[in-house]
This record gives structure tokens, sequence and C-alpha cells, in this order.
């Protein structure tokens, strides 16, 4: 085994592992950042942009909630309701965990 | 619009640091259960402290942290290097879409500045951010205190997960598995301008769902927002 190869396969290897996840994930980071500061931001991708959060959000939760049955469904349900009468957040929040508790509990 | 001045150009104030620890607060459950349940995870793996501590630390992304334990490997070669890589590259491939969204905010900035909010980048802390923007808040401080608490957070709650993670109660009694996809749902409300506006966000849930049925991994969430933006690009 050459030197390279036993310093990887030495406890350094796993600093060098994660080194080197922490490296793609922080390009991941900045990419968007030194991207976007070489395009010209047209109304079209404003457009697109401007769709990303609630098209993030429903793309991260709909397969988990849905996985997880209908108690999910109605606790995010009573959580969107509770969010939007108060426009507090973390009364959202706990007012969708509290229903997702009960439903559990008695399920 | 009252209770904000009118402070339409991005600035930076250590308040605003304050003002978005403060604002982080309903993101503290879901990043203390994912970090625990990281923590615990790591342990029982054979992950050294330091090992973990480090991935929360530095690669602080709580999926891509997950699924590298998976394949974590005692005896380190240059191909199971590349492989981890790779697999964290493809899973955290989606904040570049966070970063796009948040460079005309960002580029009056002082680059160390934005080097440290951006490494400190995650969904929970930009959608605050991004709601605190859209009502018309430029403090760049906001988006800073809110990335500063929440990676304290992880930190201390991935420490508590390695040491204490065995004695936990079982989370999904309280509801705590789902504590992030409500915190999630939570914060599409003041997303919401109307339908036509979201029909985007129809789109990229069909095509996560369908992703998720065929794929396995995280990659339904990179091809739902994808289609979610292209779909938005697409309708006038």
């Amino acid at each position: 085994m050459n030197g390279f190869g036993s310093f990887i396969a030495s406890p350094w290897g796993s600093v060098l592992a994660i080194t080197g996840m922490t490296l793609v994930t922080f390009l991941c980071r900045i990419a968007g950042v030194v991207v976007m500061s070489r395009v010209r931001i047209t109304p079209r991708i404003e457009r697109g942009l401007r769709a990303l959060p609630g098209s993030i959000i429903l793309a991260t939760i709909l397969p988990v909630v849905i996985d997880n049955g209908w108690p999910a469904m109605v606790a995010l349900a009573v959580a969107i309701m509770a969010m939007a009468a108060t426009r507090i957040d973390i009364v959202g929040l706990m007012a969708g965990l509290g229903t997702l508790a009960v439903i559990r509990a008695f399920g | 619009m009252t209770l904000m001045p009118p402070a339409l150009r991005p600035h930076f104030s250590y308040s605003g640091l304050r003002h978005g620890a403060r604002a982080a607060l309903p993101a503290f459950p879901g990043f203390i259960m994912f970090a625990l349940a990281f923590g615990t995870a790591a342990a029982q793996k054979g992950l050294s402290l330091g090992e973990t501590m480090g991935l929360s630390a530095f690669v602080y992304a709580g999926a891509s942290q997950m699924v590298g334990l998976e394949i974590w490997q005692q005896v380190w070669t240059p191909a199971t290097i590349l492989t981890i890589m790779t697999v964290t590259a493809v899973v955290n491939a989606r904040m570049i879409m966070l970063g796009a969204t948040l460079q005309p905010w960002l580029k009056h900035e002082p680059l160390p500045r934005t080097a440290l909010n951006l490494f400190l980048l995650t969904e929970a802390g930009w959608l605050i951010g991004t709601r605190y923007h859209n009502e018309g808040g430029r403090d760049v401080g906001v988006l800073l205190g809110c990335a500063l608490i929440l990676w304290l957070v992880w930190l201390a709650t991935t420490f508590v997960g390695f040491f204490a993670g065995a004695l936990l109660p079982e989370p999904k009694r309280f509801g705590l598995d789902l504590v992030m996809p409500i915190f999630f749902g939570v914060m599409l409300v003041p997303l919401w301008k109307g339908a036509k506006p979201a029909l985007p966000w129809l789109v990229a849930g069909l095509v996560s769902l369908i992703v998720h049925a065929l794929v396995p991994g995280y990659l339904f969430i990179i091809a739902g927002a994808l289609a979610g933006v292209i779909a938005g690009m697409l309708i006038e």
C-alpha cells in the first residue's frame, strides 16, 4: 500500500471523509449565489424562483405525510388551519403535533 | 406593513441577529428531534464523539448526515471517500436552489459574512428568512441570527443524542417524528398568495410523489422542487 492509501486507511480517513462531505456541501450552499450573481434575472427566472419555497415544502412533506397515513394528514391540516387563523408559527406547530399525539394515543 | 419600518435596501444589524434568533424558535423542535436521532444513530453505528460532532458541525445537513452513516466505513479507501462525497453532493444539491433565491438579498454583503451565512444555510432557516423577506424585511442579520442559533441547537442536541439517545422515550408517542414536516407545512401558510401562484407547488408535490414511489433515497425532494420551479417559469 502506498503512503496515501495507508493514510486514508488510518483514523485520518474519517477526517478526510468529513472534510470531503463538508466541501461538497459547502459548494452546494454557495453555488446558487455564485451562479445567480453572473446571470441576468429575467422575469421568467424570477417567477421560477418565486415558486421555489412552496414547491420545496410540498416536495419535502407530501411523500412523508402520505406514508404516515391519515393521522399525519389530519395533523397537517390542523396545523395549517391554526397557522392560517393565528399567523403564529409556533401555535400552528403545537396544534399539529398535539393533534397527532392525541390521535395516536387513542388510535 | 405598519410594524416594519420601510427599509427596502438590504443591510445588516446586530439587533437583526437577535430578531433572527427569536424567529428561529419554531424550528427548534424539528432540529432537536433530528439531531437527537442522528447522535443516537451515530453512536450505535460506532462513530467516535469527534466524528459525530464533526459531521454535525461542518457538514451540518441532516439528511446527508443520516445517509452518510449508512455508508460510513471503519477503514476508508479513496473509492469509499469518493462515494460518500458523491452521495452527499446528490442529497444536498437542492441547496443550490435555496442559495439562488438569496442572491439578490446578499449581493452587497461582505464576502466573509456571506460565506458564513451560506455555510450555515438550512431549509428551515431559509424558510424563516424567506418569510421575513417576503414581509418586507431586508436585514441580513435576521438570516444570520436564525442560522447561528439553529447551528448551536443542532450541535448541542447531537451531543445529547450521542450519549443519551438510548435513554430517550419513543418520539412517535408524542408525534415528534413528524415535527419537521408539520413545521414545513406551517411555513406554507405565509407563502400563500392565492391559487394561481400555488399551481407550481401542486406540480412539485405530484412529481415528488411519483419520484418517491419509483426511486429510493431523497431524490424526490430535488425532483419535485425543480419541477415546481420549471412550472413557475412556464406559467405566465
